[in-house]
């Protein structure tokens, strides 16, 4: 059994009109089924109001299935006896940077979760400072996060997030509300922990250069998977990807675009150096 | 603009006053608070005065930073006296007019203006060698005793620092909406006042949209890192009493004794 | 000549240990009509500029002019600047207030002082002109989607009936076609009503086909300003301060350094691709 793995998973919620009367029922993920593997990079893509925020949320638990089953580390989210300990095993960090640091000092925003956690004083400072070390930011421990930049802020809520020692993070759009540079920092930091650390990684995002680096990439749509397969097997499918309101990287375009017009270039081209190699073959 | 504003503004230097337990900090400034208003006579002000002085000596804060804090009171600090000076009945002084000074009104009033300086000063003392942060954590400590009656301490100081991080994002966001809807014509400044608090609509709506966000997202993020109040919780930074903070009892109990010693029963 | 920045500079907290310049001595002259994107980084000073450019913020030293008038001089009215040179702030779908979408379009003509009739009538055309369908005029704009709000908000602006727009990283937290969605929709009312607009964005590769105009912006001054293709022959120099030419321009100056024979002054897909066929000896379709 992978490190998370959904079956069937449904999620349903109830729209009312301001007197709160029913309106219907909008299923906002529809018979997910996921496996994924301990230390796997997955990236869940899709446009704004295709499901993978919400099923993001599932988890860690903070949203339970209408119906289905999600397991995190083998334990069935829906039972609250597993709450705190699937919580742990499976961090997650938010899109806005402002709206999930707690502390007033960067050092003490890392320590939030271990405290929770009720870890002893002593190892919370271990866990900081090798939390913050693994992020970059162990220069800015003394900081206020609010003289922070975008991308700064979001490592030092990834390393809140380490600090608990969680089996896997998600993370719901870590990179929207940043600059280039602030994405770039967000997703080196992830893939180091990925790699260095082997800590699951599942990336939510629309921005299609970030999940080049993926093992796999799921591809969401009106709540169910529309798409899934490695990052080249996914860009190879340009009509289907422009179906679903998706980017494709430039080049990968560039290299549809002179197939279309009759060079015979492989499918799925994700890089620069890939499209030159196969032109001067 | 508004994020000029300084809050809970804190004086970074290193002094034994800033070293000292946020504990002794709190029950220091309640004590002189307190003492202040139990002397009447000059001797005790001067005790009180030469307490205070001392404190801001050995906390190496320069004495403009305190006086920055009298500038929003000192308005209040003019009614206070002159209410004191000119509405207190007894043995005149001056008399012109329909106004009568007495012996008695100067004396409150000069007692009053006293007590208020001072009060400022010792507390913003306190406000300047304490982070807000350890401030709450202090707080949180001395009022354990009161969970027994089922008051919500914990809760109430992780809602004081919660408070404290995002007032300078507010600000920076009001400043920001309102400089928006300025870009659309809308004019915060000129108007009655029903005019200017009906101005404030487009201003006060979006920031408490936005506040409401955030108070969500951040429970949202608390919660998906194990936060389940204060229970199980253990502390990156606990409060430990040291040898100092014992020492600095012991001057404060002094001192009290001193105040109300001299500054309430000794008469000359 | 619509707007004219004669040496302006903004110091921050002048005079204090935190000092900064947000602005160094910026001269831009602003043709009505033109198509400009505004790049730089967080930090690079173009918020600040652009808050300038309707009186938002005062210059510590230097002036800006609007037609000929300097908007900073005794008696000149700021109001009517900010009409005439609208500005849609980042995330402007956070300034929403009112009950249902077209009260909140018609706050900005109402502040004009205009009559009703015609306060109704530009709130109209300006939701038109971001394409809002008619179904959500009497939502609360608090129930539509993220690129629903936004769109309002443009709309808020455009209904003073603006001739100089700018917009403030207008497509920040939109998915792909959402973003393609706007930047269209800006475009297509620029073809319409020929206003100048200024598009004021970190990303080259969103601005590039759309824009006359580039005007990079470094550390408070203004690092280049050209048409694009020009900015771009630059692309080493503009990565080393964080900043990045369209990847095409990367892929075009790898091939020649290859040795492919192809030009490196190109901006879209089309181009790169039609170039690539003519280097291969294949002709391309000359479509773009």
């Amino acid at each position: 059994m992978g490190i998370i793995e959904a079956k069937k998973l449904i999620f349903e919620y109830i729209r009312r009109d301001e007197e709160g009367n029913v309106e219907g029922i909008t299923r906002a993920v529809d018979e997910v089924d996921l496996d994924i593997k301990q230390g796997d990079f997955v990236a869940v893509l899709g446009h704004n109001g295709s499901g993978k925020s919400t099923l993001a949320k599932h988890l860690n638990a903070i949203l339970y299935p209408t119906e289905g089953t999600v397991w995190v580390d083998g334990k069935d989210t829906a039972d609250e006896k597993y709450l705190w300990e699937i919580r742990q095993s499976a961090g997650m960090v938010f899109q806005n940077p402002d709206n999930q640091i707690i502390g007033q000092v960067v050092e003490e925003d890392v320590g939030f979760g271990p405290e929770n956690m009720g870890v002893p004083t002593k190892e919370i400072w271990e866990r900081v400072e090798e939390s913050l070390k693994a992020v970059g930011m162990y220069q800015y421990r003394k900081h206020s996060p609010n003289k922070l930049s975008g991308g700064q802020k979001q490592r030092v809520s990834i390393a809140g997030v380490i600090a608990m020692h969680p089996k896997c993070i998600i993370l719901d759009e870590p990179t929207a509300m940043l600059d280039p540079n602030g994405r770039k920092e967000v997703i080196r930091a992830v893939r180091a922990l990925n790699h260095a650390e082997g800590i699951t990684v599942i990336l939510i995002t629309h921005y299609m250069e970030e999940i080049i680096y993926a093992d796999k990439a799921i591809v969401m749509d009106k709540g169910h998977i529309a798409m899934q397969g490695s990052p080249r097997e996914i860009f190879s499918k340009v009509e289907k990807l422009k179906e679903l309101r998706l980017d494709v990287p430039q080049v990968t375009l560039l290299a549809y675009e002179l197939k279309k017009s009759g060079i015979a270039l492989p499918d799925g081209i994700l890089t620069n150096e890939e499209l030159i190699k196969a032109l001067q073959a | 603009m508004l994020r000029d504003i300084t809050l809970g503004q804190y004086y970074q230097t290193d002094s034994v006053i800033h070293r000292l337990d946020p504990r002794v900090k709190l029950v220091a400034t309640i004590v002189f608070i307190i003492s202040l208003f139990l002397v009447d006579n000059f001797i005790g002000y001067l005790i009180a005065a030469v307490f205070l002085a001392c404190m801001i000596k050995i906390s190496k804060v320069p004495f403009r930073f305190m006086v920055k804090g009298m500038k929003s009171v000192v308005f209040l600090l003019l009614i206070a006296v002159v209410f004191n000076l000119f509405l207190t009945p007894g043995e005149p002084v001056i008399s012109f007019w329909k106004i009568t000074v007495t012996k008695e009104g100067l004396s409150m009033a000069f007692k009053m203006a006293v007590r208020l300086v001072f009060l400022i000063i010792g507390s913003s003392l306190m406000t300047l060698t304490t982070t807000p942060n350890n401030l709450t954590d202090g707080m949180e400590k001395l009022m354990a005793p009161l969970k027994r009656l089922h008051v919500p301490v914990h809760e109430v100081a992780m809602m004081m620092s919660i408070a404290l991080r995002f007032i300078p994002i507010l600000l920076e966001e009001t400043d920001k909406i309102m400089k928006a809807q300025i870009a659309r014509g809308a004019d915060f400044e000129s108007g009655n006042l029903i005019k200017k608090a009906k101005s404030m609509v487009p201003l006060l709506v979006p920031l408490f949209i936005s506040a409401f966000r955030r108070a969500n997202d951040l429970a949202m993020a608390m919660e998906a890192r194990c936060y389940r109040g204060g229970e199980h919780r253990t502390k990156m930074k606990p409060l430990v009493y040291h040898k100092r903070d014992g020492m600095a009892y012991g001057i404060l109990a002094v001192y009290a004794v001193m105040s109300v010693y001299f500054g309430r029963f000794f008469r000359i | 000549m619509a707007i004219i920045l004669n040496h302006v500079s903004h110091i921050y907290e002048a005079g204090t240990a935190m000092e900064v310049a947000a602005l160094k001595d910026v001269s831009l002259s602003i043709p009505d009509g033109q198509f400009i994107g505004l790049i730089g980084h967080t930090g690079s000073g173009k918020s600040t500029l652009v808050q300038h450019l309707n009186g938002l913020m005062k210059p510590t030293s230097g002036h800006i002019y609007y037609n000929g008038e300097d908007i900073h001089e005794e008696g000149f009215d700021k109001k009517k600047l900010r009409s005439k040179v609208g500005l849609v702030f980042q995330y402007p779908e956070h300034q929403l207030f009112e009950i249902d979408v077209f009260s909140d379009v018609c706050f900005g003509p109402k502040n004009m002082g205009l009559d009703e009739k015609e306060v109704q009538l530009r709130a109209y055309a300006a939701l038109k002109q971001v394409g809002l369908e008619d179904d959500y005029f009497y939502q609360s704009p608090f129930d539509l989607s993220g690129g629903q709000k936004r769109r309002v908000a443009i709309a808020g602006v455009l209904a003073m009936k603006p001739e100089v727009l700018i917009l403030d990283e207008p497509t920040a937290g939109l998915d792909p076609k959402g973003r393609d969605e706007i930047l269209d929709q800006i475009a297509a009312l620029r073809a319409e009503t020929g206003i100048t607009v200024i598009l004021v964005s970190h990303s080259m590769d969103d601005v590039a086909k759309y824009v006359d105009r580039i005007v990079v912006m470094n550390q408070g001054s203004v690092m280049y300003d050209d048409e694009p293709r020009k900015v771009f022959r630059y692309y080493k120099e503009l990565e080393a301060v964080g900043l990045a030419a369209p990847q095409v321009t990367y892929i075009m100056q790898a091939l020649k350094e290859k040795g492919f024979p192809v030009q490196t002054d190109i901006i879209t897909i089309e181009e790169a691709r039609d170039e690539i066929l003519k280097a291969l000896g294949k002709t391309g379709r000359r479509n773009a």
